[in-house]
């Protein structure tokens, strides 16, 4: 009993401890920082994000922005642009990523052989040299705006990116068509060749990932569920759908997370192909206001809390879904 | 005197000549103990610092760089170049990664007051223009409305671009694209129509990437100042004057008419403007904690402004323009060195 009391006092005494000696280091390493800003003559606080902007950002989610507002308004657009990126990519990698789990295990030769190839072509190939070869592609392939392609009437591909009719407003119900006139097209929606490579790069290769997890998870299912599914008399497609995929999907829910995560965190690479995300816009705030400390602690603060929030939400869905007993 | 105040003396004598001597500052001396400069340059603008065939660096920007190691080595050769971004370059000149930063660097305000740099003086005068393409038809800046312009970010470029569209009550689109390559080539392949940067730039990209030069018109309008110079830390004015002195050896020294071919020649002139400049009289490479002959080694061994110029920009189609010498009708313009 008395070596128990001990034990835990000890316990409680090196994690005190342990604590005391992370803040000192802290406080040194901010009042180090601090000292040198003064020294230098460097400017330091927050006070820069009221300032004027004076820049004009490529393309915004939701939020119209002119170089008159300030720069706090400017990171909020590129963090919007991060979110419409990463969320799309996410939705249509996890589309992806399960048709090409599924095709690698189809009894089909050549699907098989060739979802084979995708994975281990996509998944060995840097992220970064990906985009830039979807951009090359999108920017070099396709013509002027004058000699844009027209698939369909008021719809125009060209290398200034797919513009397509909006809704202008739903009642009455007014189209906005997309109209070149002068430089490029006005009207309707755009969907940029930074915002396309970036969405077609990040997908295509997150989906590399979630495939091979969708299908170790397929292969997870016990033998004996395919049995008795084939005594049932269930087809094939009947087998997938109703029986294995179910499981299978709740298996891969912790590993696709961290795909997830990665995804959110990948979208950052925009600001090698132009596209205006948070990075790309704290970046050049960094160099104009010069307070690179205050500018890489916003960035990290926002993906801290939007990693930890896919965390949070994915972890309450696995822990809704899982199955009780289940080898998880 | 006894023997004892006699020895106390020397000693203090000896302690303030030695503390006189060892008054250079930080940067200096780091640099004398690493035995190079490092120095910052752009990644690659043609005529102010690009690597050439061989992987030498050259440029206006560079030659500065080899006239302050002439200075305070006596050998122009002891550098290293750190190629840097737009993004890049403040941070890394703040955080003591180099030097120097000679880098076609506009000289603004905040960029002086903010950043806790120094700008040691001109060495080039520009402004900022826009390209198109001839087809475009485009005559007049005025005629941008709604065009898709590629530019760097972190420049003043960005900003001026976004404050002449704003008080022309015209609108546009940035592409904004961080490396110079990666522009040029969103540019040159249609992405979008209109490139800015400084007029010395459009030419520099104009002449390195176009396929037909005159398939790219460069528009009238110079719509900001930009004045470029090399740029340090706060806080060493050693440092500082070395730098500056420098820049302004080379204007001098195409003002007094000292060529590299003709300063072994001009070393025994008899006039005493150029012989204090060379150091044949006088003690002013002492003021500096350099050798008298700093300045004859910066000529001899990259040539003067005239000269560096002519090199570097003359074959891209930069004309001298306000980059004359202050008596021929420009801005260059040196301190007396006296």
């Amino acid at each position: 009993m008395a070596r128990q009391l001990d034990t835990r006092q000890r316990a409680v005494f090196y994690q005190i401890l342990l604590l005391v000696v992370v803040g000192l280091a802290g406080w040194y390493f901010i009042a180090n920082a601090v000292d040198n800003l003064l020294a230098r003559r460097i400017a330091s606080g927050f006070g820069f994000l009221r300032r004027e902007a004076g820049f004009e950002i490529g393309e915004s989610t939701l939020l119209s922005f002119s170089a008159a507002d300030s720069y706090l308004k400017a990171l909020a657009v590129g963090l919007l642009n991060t979110f419409r990126a990463a969320l799309l990519a996410v939705m249509f990698s996890t589309v992806i990523g399960i048709g090409v789990g599924l095709a690698r295990l189809s009894s089909n030769l050549l699907l098989a052989k060739i979802a084979s190839a995708y994975v281990e072509l996509l998944r060995n190939i840097p992220l970064v040299v990906q985009l830039f070869f979807w951009y090359a592609v999108i920017t070099e392939s396709f013509p002027a705006p004058d000699q844009a392609l027209s698939p369909l009437p008021g719809f125009f591909l060209s290398n200034r990116g797919l513009a397509l009719p909006s809704i202008a407003t739903w009642l009455p119900l007014q189209i906005d068509y997309p109209v070149l006139g002068g430089f490029n097209f006005s009207g309707g929606v755009v969907l940029s060749p930074e915002f396309s490579a970036l969405l077609l790069g990040l997908s295509l290769y997150t989906a590399a990932f979630i495939g091979e997890i969708v299908r170790a998870g397929i292969l997870a299912v016990d033998r004996g569920q395919y049995e008795a599914a084939q005594s049932q008399g269930l087809s094939q497609a009947q087998l997938m759908r109703l029986i294995i995929l179910p499981q299978a999907l709740r298996l891969v829910v912790p590993p696709v997370t961290s795909q997830y995560l990665n995804c959110a965190k990948n979208s950052s690479l925009a600001v090698a192909i132009g596209y205006p995300d948070l990075v790309s816009i704290a970046n050049t705030t960094i160099n104009q206001t010069g307070q690179a400390i205050e500018g890489i602690a916003i960035i990290m603060a926002v993906y801290l809390t939007i990693s930890l929030a896919i965390s949070e939400a994915m972890n309450s869905y696995n822990q809704r879904i899982a199955l009780r007993g289940a080898r998880t | 005197m006894t023997q004892g105040t006699q020895l106390t003396i020397n000693a203090l004598l000896v302690f303030l000549l030695l503390a006189a001597q060892s008054h250079a500052g930080p940067t200096a001396d780091s640099a004398l103990k690493k035995g190079f400069i490092q120095c910052g340059v752009n990644t690659g603008l043609a005529g102010f610092a690009q690597p050439d065939s061989k992987g030498e660096w050259r440029g206006i920007d560079v030659d500065l760089c080899r006239a302050v190691a002439a200075a305070l080595f006596g050998d122009a050769k002891k550098n290293r170049y750190t190629p840097l971004t737009a993004q890049q370059r403040f941070t890394a000149l703040q955080s003591g990664e180099v030097d120097v930063l000679s880098r076609n660097t506009t000289w603004t305000f905040a960029r002086d007051a903010g950043l806790g740099l120094n700008f040691v003086g001109v060495n080039f005068y520009d402004g900022q223009g826009f390209m198109v393409t001839k087809k475009r038809n485009v005559k007049s800046a005025k005629q941008l409305d709604g065009a898709a312009i590629c530019v760097q970010p972190g420049t003043t470029t960005e900003l001026n671009l976004a404050d002449y569209f704003r008080s022309n009550n015209m609108k546009f689109k940035p592409v904004v694209i961080e490396k110079l390559e990666e522009v040029l080539n969103a540019y040159f392949t249609g992405r979008c129509d209109v490139y800015t940067t400084d007029v010395s730039g459009l030419i520099a990209a104009r002449a390195s990437r176009a396929a037909n030069s005159s398939d790219h018109v460069i528009l009238p309008e110079v719509i900001s100042k930009e004045p470029f110079g090399p740029v340090v830390r706060h806080g060493d004015d050693h440092w500082f004057d070395i730098v500056r002195w420098s820049l302004f050896a080379m204007i001098e020294a195409e003002e007094l008419g000292i060529t590299a071919k003709n300063v072994d020649q001009q070393a025994q002139s008899a006039n005493p403007v150029v012989q204090r400049f060379l150091g044949t009289k006088g003690d002013f490479g002492k003021m500096l904690n350099l050798d008298n002959r700093w300045a004859f080694n910066i000529v001899k061994q990259v040539g003067n402004y005239g000269e560096s110029f002519e090199r570097h920009l003359t074959p891209l189609g930069l004309d001298r323009g306000i980059n004359k010498l202050w008596n021929k009708g420009g801005l260059m313009y040196a301190p007396p060195l006296r």
